[in-house]
């Protein structure tokens, strides 16, 4: 049943929607990409393009009133969407794990974390205590928690959010997963810690050779850590490629001006460049390009669906009017 | 941690002796107590010397005073009225008042916590919307109302449950209790129930809440997404953090149901605390009001303290606070 040689996780035409009193919220919109065995894929976009409801999607943790309404999620060569919760829920955690974004808020205050790390393993197999208590172990060891023997019996309050965050880390790894989606994991953090974590979870890929999504909205904290890079907007992807392309020859007009507001070490003191205009509202959104009202480019064609085209074997954009190559 | 607690029961202390000076001087502004005592046939002769019996010829410091010396040897003083110890008149009445508290409680507890989980975690059920509307009424109904309601329908159409007083008692491991008896139980369910409705309503509705906000929070996610059985995530995850609040609930509201069972003890003729209270008040029998209100006071103060003890229990915030802020 499992294909060692298609990807790990494909993602295809994906739709995901919230029923909501003012109408159907359109957070997911024909999303397509792939990971591979071993590859860091880093989803980057502004707030509220729709991120974290892709990952959710991908876990089947989306809840009513919001649904996925089409598309496929093939993970190892099966489909998630329509998978029973009773198998959904035994891929959770066991093959496919997930960090979220606030690690003051991802622990139990009133469960020991030792026992937080232990659960992904015992909720899907019955393993000797002993064994579940040398895992936990391991997996705190392994990213970087002090004395972890003796922190396994203390409480999340006890840590700070850097640490806090480690033991999600820990939490989602002590299973060895063949997936892992990272939902901002160090966006609440400062710079010198999640620099640690980056490095640290890089490491661990490459050791387990597992897949890893890693959401993020900053594009430097990606090009530090992906592999490849999926670009979405309002809840599309509007340009895929590996990382170096994505940095170094972004084709989409918002991923032009996304590159360009982003801090650089070139140019300190510069003002930072904000995108003018505002992202459309997701609510009852058409189906043509929906970045089309903050672009310079825009021609009549834009308000029509705007096809994926794929530049190369790496590279997708959907635009109807690409710039030239070079910026 | 010991100053902690030292300093809570010097406060205590010192509100209780601020109730009894209340008290005084209350009943002292009401009237005179002897008007309501002596009978008013009685010769001037006879009601000088009631007077003096009773300590009502002293001026009102001298009387607080008195009281307060027989205090400190543990004598709360005699009623006006039956002329017993009043501390002897308020433990025969307690068992009662106990009883029915326990049972109103009880069947309170049982409904509200497992119906307000279930609504809680499955908001739009039929059952859960029936449930938060009958709350509504369980809040908005007066209690003498409903009780008449319940007397007419249980104990007259239906006739199925006596109506009144408090039925047969046995004694069992030195307790001595309706709740032994069959016929006892049959008198306890509807004044029971007349006192569980308000409090099940108000509970359940707490429960709801707690669980609809701690449903939705990162860690319960979290927990999903480690795979985590249904059945665990509500005992483990939800269940573990919405015991603050409802702990906090629960010992106010038992509390009430010992403290004020007024209405539903004189709606249902019931021999308890609360009868004793309202017909204490109308002879201004000035020790037992005094002696009740210490008691209720008394064991407000006790549940607050067992409720801070719980939340230690179940908090590790709470006990870490705690200890942190001993230490210094
Ligand atoms: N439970 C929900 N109900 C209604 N709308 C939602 C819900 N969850 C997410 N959305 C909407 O979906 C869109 C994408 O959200 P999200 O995926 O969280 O964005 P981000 O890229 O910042 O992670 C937002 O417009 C958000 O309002
Ligand atoms: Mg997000």
């Amino acid at each position: 049943m499992t294909d060692r040689t298609g990807p790990l996780l494909q993602v295809e035409r994906l739709n995901t929607s919230f029923e909501t009193r003012a109408g159907t919220v359109r957070s997911v919109r024909d999303v397509s990409f792939e990971v591979g065995r071993g590859e860091v894929v880093g989803i980057v976009g502004e707030s509220g393009s729709g991120k974290s409801v892709t990952g959710l999607s991908i876990l089947g943790l989306i809840e009513r009133p919001g649904r996925i309404v089409s598309g496929a999620i093939r993970f190892d060569g099966e489909d998630l969407v329509g998978m029973s919760e009773a198998r959904m829920r035994r891929m959770r955690g066991a093959r496919i794990a997930m960090v979220f974004q606030n690690p003051m808020m991802t622990l139990n205050p009133v469960q020991k974390i030792g026992a937080q790390i232990a659960e992904a393993l015992t909720e899907h197999a019955r393993l000797p205590a002993r064994e579940v208590r040398a895992r936990c172990i391991r997996a705190l060891e392994a990213v970087g928690i002090p004395s972890p023997e003796a922190r396994m019996e203390a409480y999340p309050h006890e840590f700070s959010g850097g640490m806090r965050q480690r033991i999600v880390i820990a939490a989602a790894l002590v299973t060895e997963p063949d997936l892992i989606i990272a939902d901002e994991p160090t966006t609440a953090l400062d710079v010198t810690i999640q620099a640690q974590i980056i490095h640290q979870m890089r490491r661990l890929i490459d050791e387990t050779g597992a897949g890893l999504i890693w959401i993020s909205h900053d594009l430097a904290t990606l090009s530090e850590l992906a592999d490849r890079i999926v670009v979405m907007y309002a809840g599309t992807v509007v340009e895929t490629g590996t990382t170096a392309e994505i940095i170094g020859a972004p084709r989409h007009p918002y991923t032009r001006q996304l590159l360009a507001s982003v801090p650089s070490a070139n140019a300190p003191g510069r003002p930072l460049r904000q995108i003018p205009g505002m992202m459309p509202s997701l609510l009852d959104i058409g189906d043509g390009c929906p970045f089309a009202s903050r672009c310079e480019r825009r021609t009549e064609g834009c308000a029509r669906p705007v096809p994926p085209a794929v530049l190369s074997e790496t590279r997708t954009v959907r635009c109807l009017n690409l710039p030239e190559d070079r910026p | 941690m010991l100053l902690f607690a030292l300093r809570r029961a010097l406060q205590a202390l010192g509100g209780l002796l601020a109730l009894t000076l209340l008290v005084f001087v209350g009943v002292w502004m009401i009237g005179n107590p002897a008007d309501a005592l002596i009978s008013p046939d009685a010769s001037m002769a006879e009601r000088e010397a009631a007077i003096r019996a009773l300590g009502l010829d002293q001026p009102l410091w001298r009387q607080y005073l008195d009281f307060l010396g027989g205090l400190l040897q543990g004598d709360f003083g005699s009623s006006f009225v039956y002329r017993e110890p009043v501390t002897a008149i308020l433990a025969s009445r307690l068992g009662a008042s106990l009883e029915l508290a326990f049972a109103a409680f009880v069947i309170a507890v049982g409904v509200s916590i497992p119906l307000g989980l279930y609504a809680g975690l499955r908001p739009e059920a039929r059952l859960s919307r029936a449930a938060m509307g009958l709350s509504l009424l369980g809040v908005s109904i007066p209690q003498f109302w409903q009780g008449m309601v319940l007397i007419i329908l249980f104990g007259i159409w239906l006739a199925i449950l006596p109506v009144g007083g408090r039925g047969e008692t046995a004694t069992f491991l030195g307790i001595t209790s309706s709740l032994f008896t069959l016929d006892g139980l049959m008198h306890l369910l509807l004044p029971a129930l007349n006192m569980a409705l308000l409090k099940m309503s108000l509970l359940m509705r707490v429960t709801r809440a707690a669980v609809m906000e701690v449903k939705s929070l990162d860690y319960v996610r979290f927990a999903r997404a480690k795979g985590v059985r249904p059945h665990r995530i509500v005992t483990r995850h939800i269940l573990g953090n919405i015991l603050l609040p409802v702990l906090t609930v629960l010992g106010i509201e038992i509390g009430n149901l010992v403290a004020y069972a007024v209405i539903t003890e004189t709606v249902f003729s019931w021999p308890g605390l609360g009868r004793l209270l309202i017909s204490s008040i109308q002879v201004l029998d000035r020790p037992v009001i005094i002696a009740y209100l210490c008691f209720t006071a008394l064991l407000f103060i006790l549940l607050n303290l067992i409720v801070d003890i719980l939340y230690t229990v179940v908090d590790p915030r709470v006990r870490d606070a705690l200890h942190a802020g001993g230490a210094k």
